[in-house]
């Protein structure tokens, strides 16, 4: 019986350290880094940082018996802030791993000196293909969306369904070009015609004349290749003109749910947008959506549900590594399936790229909305791999060695 | 010699020899400040604070508010890293040519601006800036929203390797202090005296026979290469340019920093810009809204201590006895 005790202690007492040496510092710790007081406060925001929460707490709150601790800070759009906050976290804090990252430029300085410091970034929050493309990092991901993307849902899927005469709103300047460029490729690509283009100045507060232009086109499609404040201000104009009542179609080439709701169903009613998520699309979606609004109050878009897929699967990761070192965690990682709400057999490319259907989706009229959120018919579902870049195609040096 | 004027004096030398010791202890705190805090953050103050010592050069020596700082800000840190990822530049050469663009374009948007006073100047460089933002937004080699990213820092005059921190920090506070030193030096020389006297009464200076024009433009020159050096600084302790530093609301935020520390003084600039910086830092991390607490700062600021922090310290009691005189 001695015997028995001494021995148990003696595993036991062998055991503890054994588990404490293969997570660093005895915590595994996630950044969470985003805009929280400026333009995409809502996009992603704070609600990314409690889906982070929900993430844990549905893993179990500790990994390898060691417990999880979730920070956060708001870069506030600037990517020196970002940077400053990031070295800091993985230099004093023991930060092992940032995610969401809002906004191309704070994703690519964040990529660039994670990889730099060794250390895991998963970005949900940004749209530039560059992330997974020339300048893509050996332990970095690209997770809920990216402009490939967008563009192949609305521009080629759109075609598909009838839209096969385009014409362009573009902000002008470089994120509005690539957009507009992109799409053309595949609307042109499906047998579609793009009938003509304006360019409108960046935060433009007047569309009138290039809603004019775009009506009298005729085309059946009006896309909108700008972001924010100047999508919102397109549609609700768009709204005024009656655009989508005289029979043309509006499609918005980044637009989330959180900005459909805030501008309502009246206005934008018939647009046409591409997100990887959707909150009512399948039972489990609306379980985990009902979950999160009950925390946050509105419902988690693409950006919010990837970054709760992306702490989940980094967690599920250290868990497979049985380690929460970079290199260990980061081949899990790659090598395995995504499976969860935001994901179902999804997987991960060489360049960090994760591949997961998005949606074509169109906004519900204000009759044919029954609950609260209810925004979306999906129109159609574009596989990951025809989605995205293929990691072949990405121009990122990692891949083919 | 009375014994009232001998008083007089050892307080003078006192004061004199304080001020020289303040001197001395700021000297020591920049040199073991890396030790105390975050290199990278302290770098990042060093780096707004020069700007800002630049900006002030103009407001608070000229009498010119400048709204469109940011243009020579962020400009030089484009050129600075496209010269050094693209060129392949050492550092001294990156920053060099970061502030020759600064300067040009502060001689550009100089010749313009200064044909006209107040709001209205305040507004030409506001509109030229904004220009040259779009010109960033536009043009394929600042890569848009993206920016620059992954600048090379380099090895300093090809041999000190300054993606070692404390080489560079060592490296950020030497320029921080030569450019203190040219602003320095600068606003105590005859040019800075006309300066001065023309922010005083413009038209009393031209009766005296200066060319006011020529110094306007000499000093918003100076002051933009000075921004300049600032910006390339930060782009290579960044190892990035972005249109944040472009952007009209960093031209806001070089404004608030001076007003803050308080403007024509030497060391307000950098005071006010160590607060900003550490207030952007210090509540990005906390719950609350980041923009509101600076903009409630700077109400209190216009409120309560028009002369800024360092402007009321020089004022009061205590400042006069160490003998600072206030500016206004």
């Amino acid at each position: 019986m001695n015997r028995l005790i001494m021995t148990t202690a003696l595993v036991a007492a062998g055991a503890m350290p054994a588990f404490a040496q293969e997570v660093s510092d005895n915590v595994v710790k996630i950044g969470i880094l985003n805009d929280q007081s400026g333009v995409y406060a809502d996009f992603g925001g704070k609600a990314s940082y409690e889906a982070a929460l929900m993430a844990v707490e549905d893993f179990g709150g500790t990994v390898l018996g060691q417990p999880i601790e979730v920070v956060t800070a708001d870069h506030q759009n600037k990517a020196d802030i970002a940077s400053n906050i990031a070295r800091q976290w993985y230099d004093t804090e023991q930060v092992d791993a940032i995610m969401e990252l809002t906004t191309s430029s704070v994703a690519l300085a964040v990529q660039a000196l994670s990889k730099d410091a060794d250390k895991i970034t998963i970005t949900t929050g940004a749209a530039t293909t560059e992330l997974t493309g020339a300048q893509c990092a050996p332990n970095s991901f690209h997770w809920a969306y990216d402009t490939h993307a967008l563009a192949v849902g609305t521009g080629g899927a759109l075609v598909d369904q009838g839209g096969d005469t385009w014409f362009f709103l573009t902000a002008d300047y470089a994120f509005g070009y690539s957009l507009e460029e992109q799409t053309t490729e595949f609307v042109e690509s499906k047998g579609g015609t793009v009938v003509g283009s304006v360019r409108h100045p960046l935060t433009n507060p007047d569309f009138s004349s290039f809603l004019l232009q775009a009506q009298a086109s005729g085309a059946k499609v009006i896309g909108l290749a700008n972001a924010g404040l100047d999508t919102q201000n397109a549609i609700k104009q768009a709204a005024e003109f009656g655009i989508v009542q005289g029979g043309q179609r509006l499609a918005a080439l980044l637009f989330t749910l959180a900005e459909v709701n805030g501008l309502g169903l009246e206005a934008a009613q018939g647009l046409s947008l591409t997100e990887s998520f959707y909150w009512n699309r399948d039972e489990a979606s609306a379980e985990f959506g009902n979950r999160f609004m009950e925390r946050t109050g509105v419902m988690p878009n693409m950006v919010q549900a990837g970054t709760y897929s992306a702490v989940l699967q980094y967690l599920k990761a250290v868990d497979a590594a049985g380690t929460d070192a970079t290199e260990a965690v980061s081949a899990k990682l790659h090598e395995m399936p995504v499976d969860d709400v935001f994901a179902q057999g999804g997987t991960v490319g060489a360049n960090g790229r994760l591949y997961k259907d998005v949606y074509l989706m169109e906004v519900k009229k204000p009759g044919d909305s029954d609950i609260p959120w209810d925004y979306y018919n999906v129109l159609q579902t574009i596989p990951g791999d025809q989605a995205y870049i293929s990691p072949e195609d990405s121009g990122c040096p990692l891949v083919n060695g | 010699m009375t014994d009232a004027t001998h008083t007089t004096s050892s307080t003078f030398t006192g004061a004199r020899h304080l001020r020289t010791v303040m001197l001395i202890a700021i000297l020591i705190f920049l040199i073991a400040a890396p030790f105390l805090f975050y290199p990278i953050f302290v770098m990042k103050i060093l780096c707004f604070a020069l700007f800002a010592a630049a900006f002030n050069l103009l407001l608070g020596y000229t009498g010119f508010l400048s709204f469109g700082h940011a243009a020579f800000f962020g400009g030089a840190a484009y050129f600075t890293a496209h010269a050094m990822k693209e060129w392949g530049t050492t550092p001294e050469v990156g920053i060099l040519i970061g502030v020759a663009g600064a300067a040009a374009l502060g001689l550009v948007i100089g010749l313009i601006a200064i044909r006209r006073q107040g709001i209205y100047f305040a507004m030409i460089t506001l509109a030229l800036s904004q220009m040259f933002f779009f010109y960033c937004v536009q043009s394929a080699w600042t890569h848009g929203e993206d920016g620059i990213q992954s600048v090379p820092r380099g090895h300093l005059f090809g041999l000190i390797d300054l993606n070692v921190t404390t080489n560079m920090y060592f490296f950020v506070l030497a320029v921080f202090l030569i450019g203190i030193g040219i602003i320095w030096r600068f606003v105590n020389s005859p040019f800075g005296m006309i300066l001065k006297s023309i922010r005083e009464n413009e038209q009393r200076t031209v009766s005296l026979g200066y060319a006011v024009d020529r110094y306007k433009l000499g000093a918003f020159v100076m002051s933009a290469a000075l921004a300049g050096l600032a910006g390339g600084l930060k782009a290579i302790v960044f190892e990035f340019a972005t249109l944040t530093d472009v952007a009209w609301q960093m031209s806001g935020e070089v404004i608030l920093m001076t007003l803050l520390g308080g403007i024509g003084t030497m060391i307000g600039p950098v005071v006010g810009a160590s607060l900003v910086v550490t207030l952007q830092n210090e509540l990005a991390t906390s719950d609350f809204p980041v923009t509101i607490v600076t903009g409630l700062v700077f109400m209190a600021c216009v409120l309560l201590f028009r002369r800024g922090l360092v402007g009321e310290f020089y004022a009061s009691r205590l400042g006069r006895r160490l003998g600072f005189r206030p500016e206004q």
